[in-house]
C-alpha cells in the first residue's frame, strides 16, 4: 500500500475489515455448551460477527476451538510507541572499517548463556564464523576477537573472563525464560559487573528469542535483542556503542 | 526402497567402532561411580531421604567417601552393616540418613560371609525385578499391538499432576509413547530428587514417585483403549546409572540413554560418564528396555548437511557401547535427526536418503527419528507444514519410534491443542503413505545414491581415525561437533573411584543373574 493510513485495523481480504483468527483449548468436553463456552470467550475479548469454523474433542476432558471475528479495535498510526529502535544496519566492510580507522582497536567480545541455560543455539548464531541467515558470524569480522565461553556459565566466570581477556563487550544469550530464571541470571551478572568496577568500561548486551528489552534495559544492560537477530545487527550496534562512548 | 551400499563397508564400520568401544571397556571395567554405587542401593530397595531431604543413598555414599571407604562400594558395606547388626537395608540407610550409624566403625565381618550375603541380596532384588517386568509384558501382550512407527510426544510443564492430564490426553489422541521433559539442568546434579514434584524448570524433575505416578496413569489408558502406552524418561546426566535403577524399578518402557550426549554438551567428565553409561546399560538390558541415543544433537550446532556423518559415526559407536554392556540390537534405539536448512534445494530429498540411510545400517535397531527444530520460528503455520514433511521422511523410511515435532516448538514447552494438532498430522501421514517405501526406488544412479555413498565413505574415514586416535583423544582434539573435552575435565571426576579388593556387585554375575532368573520362572 503507498497511502499512509494513519488507523490501522487487522486485514483479512479488505481493508478496515478487522479480521482476527484465534485458536484455544477448553476444559471441558467437546459439547454444545463447550461451543457455547467458546463463542462467549470470543465475545468478552471484544470479536464481533464470531464464527466458531473447528471444535475438537482432545480427550480427557479438553476440546479444542478455531474462531475468526472481527474487532473495531483501531490504532492510531502516529501515536505507536516503540521502545525498541529500529536503527540503519551497517555492512560487513563498513563495520571493520570503522573499528579499524576510527575506533583504531580490535574489540573483544566474550560470549556466553549463563545459568542453567544449555542452549547455545543464539550464541553461536551471533558469534559463530558460520553465522545465521546468511549472514556471517562475528569470528569472521578481521576486527573482532570472539570468545565463547559455550553453555551453563555461572555469571562469575563471565565476570572473570571479562576481565581477564580485556573485553569491549559481554553478550549474553538467554533462551529458557520460564518462571524469569533468565531475570536473576541477568540482573546478578549487572551487579557483579557493577560491583567489581569494570562496567563503564563494557558494553553489556543480552539476547534471546522472549527477552524483553524494556526489562533488560531496566536490570542495567545497554542493549537487548530479540528473536531472529542477526550478527550484523548486534555488530552494528556495538560499532555504534563504541563509537559513542569513545567520544 | 534401499539405498546401494557396499555391505562390505558397513561391517568395515562396525568392525572399527567394535574396537573403539572396546578400548573404552578395558579402561573403565576396573572403575565404579559414586552414582553405580547409588544405583545399587537403589536396586536392594533403599529409597527416601532424611530430614535434610538429602536421598538416603546419597547418605549412604557420602558417609562411606567420607571415611574413605568407597574403594569396596556400597553393596560391601551394606552386608558388612546388616550381618554386625541384623538390620534391614532400610533401616541401615535411614539411621545413616539420621547421622546415628557410622558404617565403617562396624567390625568387619568375615569375607566370605560378607560375598554370600550379597549375593543373596542381589539375587532376591533381581527375583522381585524380573517378576515385575513380567508382569508388564503380559499386560503389554493382553492389549492390541501398537502400529509402526510408534508416535512419541512430549510433556513438560513442570507438575508431575500436570503432566499426567496432558499425557491421558495425546494417549487418548493416539500418542504411543510419552515422555516427561526433565527440568532443566537435572542431569547436571549429582543426587536424584525424591518424592513428588510440582515444581520445574522447563520440565519435571525425575523422581521415583513422579515415575510411579505417571506409570499408573499411563496404565489406566492403556487398559481403557486398549493399546500399551509406553512411558519414556532420560538418563543421560551425572545419575545415568541410577535413573536407570529407577527406570527399571518402575517400570519404563523407553530411556534415553546416549554414551556422549553428557560429555558434549553437558560438560560431565569423560570417564565418568563412560563407567555410568555402561553399568546403566548393563542394567536396562537386563530387563529388556529399549534405550535411545542423543545423535540429533550433534547436528544442531554445525552445517548439518556437510558434517552429517557425524551422526553416523556416534551411532555406530553408540551401538557398539551398548553391545559392550550386554544390550541386543533390537533394544539399541539409535536416535538421529535429518533436519536440512528448508532454504536447501531438494532439502526434503537430502533428508529422505539420510533417514533411509540410518535405517538401512541399523536394520534391528529401534531407531529413533527427531523433528526439525533448529529452523522453527513463531511461524507456527510454516513449522506444521515442516512437521508434515518429516511426518512423511518417517513413515516413508519405516522410522520404529519418532518424536512428533510441534508447531510451537521454538516458542513453548507444548500446549495440550499443540500436540493434538501434531498427532494428528502424524497419525494421517502414518495412514496415508505407510506403503510409500514399499512401492518406490531410489534411482541405482540419482542424487540419493551418490550422496549415501559419500556419506557412508566420510563416516568409514572418521571412524578409521578415531579408532588410531583413541576415543578420549578424539573427544580433546573436536572430533564430535568440533566440540573439545579433557580426559579430567568436565563434572563428575571426583565421584569416579577403583574398585577395592572387597568390591561387590553380583548384579553382574551371570551366575546370579542366571538363578534369579530360573527362581522368577518358577514361581
Amino acid at each position: 500500500m503507498s497511502e499512509r493510513r494513519s488507523f490501522i485495523r487487522p486485514y483479512g481480504d479488505r481493508l478496515n475489515d478487522g479480521a482476527v483468527q484465534l485458536s484455544f483449548s477448553l476444559p471441558m468436553s467437546l459439547s454444545a455448551r463447550s461451543r457455547e463456552a467458546a463463542k462467549s470467550i470470543a465475545g468478552r475479548l471484544g470479536l464481533d460477527q464470531i464464527r466458531l469454523v473447528s471444535a475438537l474433542d482432545l480427550g480427557n476432558g479438553f476440546s479444542f476451538y478455531i474462531l475468526y471475528g472481527t474487532t473495531m479495535v483501531e490504532i492510531d498510526d502516529q501515536a505507536i510507541h516503540l521502545t525498541e529502535v529500529e536503527r540503519p544496519l551497517l555492512d560487513f566492510w563498513r563495520i571493520n572499517q570503522l573499528l579499524e580507522f576510527e575506533l583504531k582497536k580490535r574489540v573483544t567480545v566474550v560470549g556466553a548463556t549463563i545459568g542453567t541455560d544449555a542452549h547455545t543455539v543464539g550464541l553461536d548464531a551471533i558469534l559463530n564464523a558460520k553465522g545465521f541467515g546468511g549472514e556471517s558470524g562475528l569470528e569472521r569480522y578481521p576486527q573482532f576477537r570472539v570468545v565463547n565461553l559455550g553453555a551453563q556459565v555461572p555469571p562469575d566466570e563471565v565476570l572473570e573472563a571479562a576481565r581477564e581477556q580485556r573485553a569491549d563487550v559481554v553478550l549474553v544469550s538467554q533462551v529458557v525464560t520460564q518462571r524469569n530464571a533468565h531475570l536473576e541470571n541477568l540482573s546478578l551478572l549487572a551487579e557483579m559487573l557493577e560491583a567489581e568496577g569494570i562496567r563503564q568500561d563494557l558494553l553489556l548486551i543480552c539476547g534471546g528469542p522472549y527477552i524483553d528489552s524494556q526489562v533488560a534495559l531496566e536490570v542495567g544492560f545497554d542493549a537487548a535483542f530479540g528473536p531472529g537477530t542477526t550478527p550484523l545487527a548486534v555488530a552494528s550496534l556495538i560499532v555504534e556503542e563504541l563509537l559513542r562512548k569513545a567520544q | 526402497m534401499r539405498l546401494p551400499i557396499s555391505s562390505e563397508q558397513v561391517r568395515h564400520c562396525r568392525k572399527l567402532a567394535a574396537s573403539i568401544a572396546q578400548e573404552v571397556k578395558a579402561e573403565i571395567s576396573p572403575l565404579s561411580t559414586v552414582s553405580v554405587e547409588r544405583s545399587l542401593l537403589r536396586l536392594v530397595g533403599i529409597e527416601g531421604s532424611n530430614q535434610e531431604s538429602v536421598p538416603l543413598v546419597n547418605c549412604f555414599i557420602d558417609q562411606i567417601t567420607g571415611q574413605r571407604a568407597l574403594e569396596d562400594g556400597a553393596l560391601y558395606w551394606l552386608s558388612n552393616t546388616i550381618l554386625a547388626t541384623g538390620e534391614s537395608p532400610q533401616g541401615i540407610a535411614e539411621r545413616v540418613g539420621a547421622g546415628s550409624l557410622d558404617l565403617v566403625r562396624l567390625p568387619r565381618q568375615p569375607r566370605r560371609a560378607i560375598e554370600d550375603l550379597c549375593r543373596q541380596i542381589v539375587q532376591d532384588a533381581l527375583v522381585t525385578l524380573f517378576g515385575k517386568q513380567r508382569q508388564r509384558r503380559e499386560m503389554e501382550e493382553s492389549l492390541a499391538r501398537a502400529p509402526s512407527p510408534w508416535l512419541y510426544v512430549i510433556v513438560a510443564t513442570g507438575n508431575i499432576y500436570d503432566d499426567i492430564e496432558q499425557a491421558k490426553a495425546a494417549a487418548e489422541q493416539g500418542a504411543d509413547a510419552v515422555a516427561v521433559i526433565r527440568s532443566t539442568a537435572q542431569s547436571l546434579l549429582d543426587y536424584v530428587p525424591e518424592g513428588i514434584t510440582t515444581e520445574g524448570f522447563g520440565g519435571t524433575f525425575a523422581t521415583g514417585a513422579n515415575y510411579r505416578l505417571m506409570r499408573g496413569a499411563l496404565d489406566e489408558v492403556s487398559r481403557r483403549s486398549n493399546r500399551y502406552v509406553r512411558q519414556v524418561n532420560y538418563c543421560s546426566g551425572l545419575c545415568m546409572a541410577e535413573i536407570a535403577a529407577l527406570g527399571v524399578l518402575e517400570g519404563l518402557d523407553i530411556l534415553v540413554n546416549d554414551a556422549l550426549y553428557g560429555i558434549l554438551f553437558r560438560d560431565l567428565n569423560m570417564i565418568r560418564t563412560m563407567v555410568d553409561q555402561h553399568f546403566s546399560r548393563y542394567l536396562l538390558g537386563l530387563f529388556d528396555t529399549i534405550i535411545v541415543t542423543g545423535e540429533d544433537n550433534l547436528i544442531k550446532t554445525i552445517d548439518a548437511y556437510e558434517e552429517y556423518s557425524i551422526v553416523l559415526v556416534s551411532q555406530f559407536i553408540n551401538e557398539q557401547l551398548a553391545k559392550n554392556a550386554g544390550m541386543r540390537e533390537e533394544r539399541i534405539g539409535l536416535g538421529h535427526a535429518a533436519e536440512l536448512d528448508p532454504a536447501l534445494q531438494d532439502s526434503f530429498l537430502k533428508e529422505l536418503v539420510q533417514a533411509q540411510l540410518v535405517r538401512q545400517l541399523f536394520p534391528r535397531s529401534p531407531v529413533k527419528f527427531m523433528p526439525p527444530t533448529r529452523y522453527k520460528s513463531g511461524n507456527i503455520f510454516f513449522a506444521h507444514a515442516l512437521d508434515t514433511l518429516f511426518n512423511l521422511v518417517s513413515v516413508w523410511t519405516d522410522q520404529a519410534i519418532v518424536l512428533l515435532g510441534m508447531p510451537t516448538e521454538a516458542i513453548h514447552t507444548p500446549y495440550l491443542q499443540d500436540r493434538y494438532l501434531s498427532l494428528e498430522s502424524a497419525l494421517h501421514v502414518r495412514r496415508a503413505a505407510g506403503s510409500l517405501g514399499r512401492e518406490l526406488r531410489f534411482l541405482p544412479n540419482g542424487q540419493g545414491a551418490a550422496r549415501a555413498r559419500q556419506l557412508l565413505a566420510k563416516t568409514e574415514e572418521s571412524l578409521t581415525r578415531i579408532s588410531e586416535d583413541g576415543l578420549w583423544n578424539s573427544l580433546a582434539s573436536g572430533a564430535f561437533s568440533a566440540i573439545r573435552r579433557t580426559r579430567k575435565g568436565g563434572r563428575g571426576y571426583d565421584g569416579v573411584f577403583r574398585k577395592g579388593q572387597f568390591y561387590q556387585n553380583p548384579f553382574l554375575s551371570r551366575e546370579i543373574v542366571r538363578r534369579a532368573r530360573r527362581e522368577t520362572a518358577a514361581t
